[in-house]
């Protein structure tokens, strides 16, 4: 009777395994067999090495770009704040200032991204607008955009890193008449430094993959960046922008967009597991 | 000629919270002496041995009342400069602490700390430490090793030699010994009777025998009270007091 529970048991976890593993699996075959093939027919260099997009030509480096681009401003903002905050709450911030920061946190993490969308449509473009001239609908407005969304995750990881660290290296440092900031800068933050490095790598994912919030403040013209206070287009916008009434050769070459921005992300999964098997080691 | 002592202790008192943990401690520590602080678990010892350069001052709900003097200098006065306290009593921990940084990187931590920037000067102090340490030869080859991949008794000299490369005054050690092997602890024993000759020693130590080989003088701790302070030698055969005879001979604790 007991075996027979802990053989059904054992199907359920395995069907749920089962499941997830297959959905996967049915992606990846979907966006490879119906990118790949087009890209190919193109000719792979002309797709991502052309540099015009429209109708009957699909070259999409400006949109490697213009992802490559958006994603490095946002981490060049975003990651300083991020951790900088995390090892605020992790280290000088009051508990009753906490309590209130950290579900605020979580909560940044939680909020859909079209309503981050929202708010930097109505803020931040205007903002870009009087401020540096140009249309407002920008790569800076993109950026700071992208910045404040990975907050989130940078956050949440990096404070759960300094706060694994243990405590003895702190004290061992204090008792050696390190100050306080000293500690923590010397100390705890480098033998912090690969799940820091961990959440850096997961925001680089969250920036790249981001679609409906960018779409909404970036501009979108699908031409090579002219400058921080110009339009962009990102692979994923490029996908959102024309999906709805592409067909044809135009729509497979919105899927291959796909597997490049499936290849990218595949690379900065591939970095996150190696550094996570490196501190394991 | 009455000497001065090196740390005086005057009618210590301290709470964790609601818990008195000590009762009013008094003690003179004499410089270039080990003195061993023993008593049963949880008596106050580790306790009071971190008031002596505010370490408890980590604990957010300790609270200290009274008076720890070093050469006459109250510690907890408002304008003692806490940094320069610590780097003039140092201080080693009960589990070995290196940090997770190559031994060189370690023994140089405190004195690029306090402003030392040549690396002449750097390699020199790292060198004298870790020979003061009596570990220079075993890990001279490769002082670019992370201090975490070696064994427990060379990562406890690591931070004896870390605490030395400040030049302190006064070394506290908090139950050195007990998490390594008996090699270990004999090799660290021997460094201990080796360093009082520049240092002042101050040791809690959970083991008597270690108490009556190394220091000068004991003082016997109980429920957060000092029972007796003397030479060891008369503490370990002739004590005043009742209960520091029952403990030494294993009556209880």
């Amino acid at each position: 009777m007991n075996d027979l529970k802990e053989k059904v048991a054992h199907g359920v976890f395995l069907l749920a395994a089962i499941t997830s593993i297959l959905s996967l699996v049915v992606i990846v075959i979907f966006i490879f067999t119906n990118g790949l093939p087009m890209m190919i027919d193109y000719g792979v260099f002309d797709f991502l090495l052309g540099t015009t997009w429209n109708r009957t030509t699909f070259g999409i480096l400006p949109m490697i770009v213009g992802s490559i681009v958006v994603t490095i401003g946002a981490v060049l903002i975003g990651v300083p704040v991020g951790i900088f905050t995390a090892i605020f709450m992790a280290e000088f911030c009051p508990p009753s200032v906490y309590r209130f920061l950290k579900p605020a946190v979580n909560l940044m993490a939680g909020i859909p991204s079209i309503l981050y969308g929202f708010f930097a449509l109505r803020i931040i473009v205007p903002w870009v607008r009087d401020t540096f001239g140009g249309p407002g609908n920008s790569m800076l407005a993109a950026i700071l955009l992208l910045g404040i969304m990975i907050l989130p995750t940078i956050i949440s990881l990096s404070e759960s890193a300094i706060r694994s660290v243990p405590r003895s290296y702190y004290s061992g440092s204090i008792a050696l008449g390190a100050s306080k900031e000293r500690s923590i800068f010397a100390v705890l933050v480098p033998a912090a430094k690969s799940g820091i490095f961990s959440s850096v790598v997961l925001g680089v994912g969250r920036a790249i993959g981001e679609t409906m919030a960018v779409v909404m403040v970036a501009g979108n013209q699908p031409i090579m960046p002219r400058g921080l206070t110009q339009g962009v287009r990102t692979l994923t916008t490029n996908i959102v922008m024309e999906m709805a009434y592409a067909s044809g050769q135009h729509r497979d070459a919105l899927v291959a967009t796909g597997v490049v921005l499936f290849v990218f992300v595949m690379l900065i999964n591939g970095i996150f597991l190696y550094i996570k098997n490196k501190e394991a080691k | 000629m009455v000497t001065q002592p090196k740390i005086k202790v005057e009618d210590l008192k301290l709470w964790y919270g609601d818990f008195r943990a000590l009762h009013g401690v008094d003690l003179d520590i004499n410089e270039n002496e080990v003195t061993a602080f023993i008593g049963p678990s949880g008596c106050g010892k580790s306790t009071f041995i971190k008031t002596l350069n505010r370490m408890n001052d980590l604990i957010p709900y300790a609270r200290v009342e009274g008076k720890v003097e070093l050469d006459g200098q109250d510690i907890y006065s408002k304008k003692m400069d806490l940094n320069n306290l610590r780097k003039k009593v140092g201080m080693v921990f009960q589990q070995p602490n290196p940090f997770p940084k190559s031994i060189y990187d370690n023994i140089a931590y405190g004195p690029r700390t306090h402003g030392v920037k040549k690396k002449s000067e750097l390699d020199e102090i790292v060198e004298r430490s870790l020979r003061q340490a009596a570990i220079w030869d075993e890990v001279k080859d490769h002082l670019d090793r992370n201090a975490l991949s070696i064994s427990g008794g060379q990562q406890q000299r690591i931070c004896i030699a870390r605490a030395l490369a400040v030049e302190p005054e006064v070394l506290l050690m908090d139950e050195p010994t007990s998490a390594l092997d008996p090699i270990s602890t004999a090799k660290i024993e021997e460094l201990v009777s080796e360093l009082k000759q520049e240092y002042t020693i101050v040791m809690v130590t959970h083991n008597m025998q270690q108490a009556s080989r190394i220091s000068d003088r004991t003082a016997f701790f109980l429920n957060g009270h000092i029972i007796e302070t003397d030479q060891t030698r008369k503490i370990f055969t002739n004590p005043n007091q009742e209960e520091t005879e029952n403990y030494i001979s294993g009556r209880f604790g």
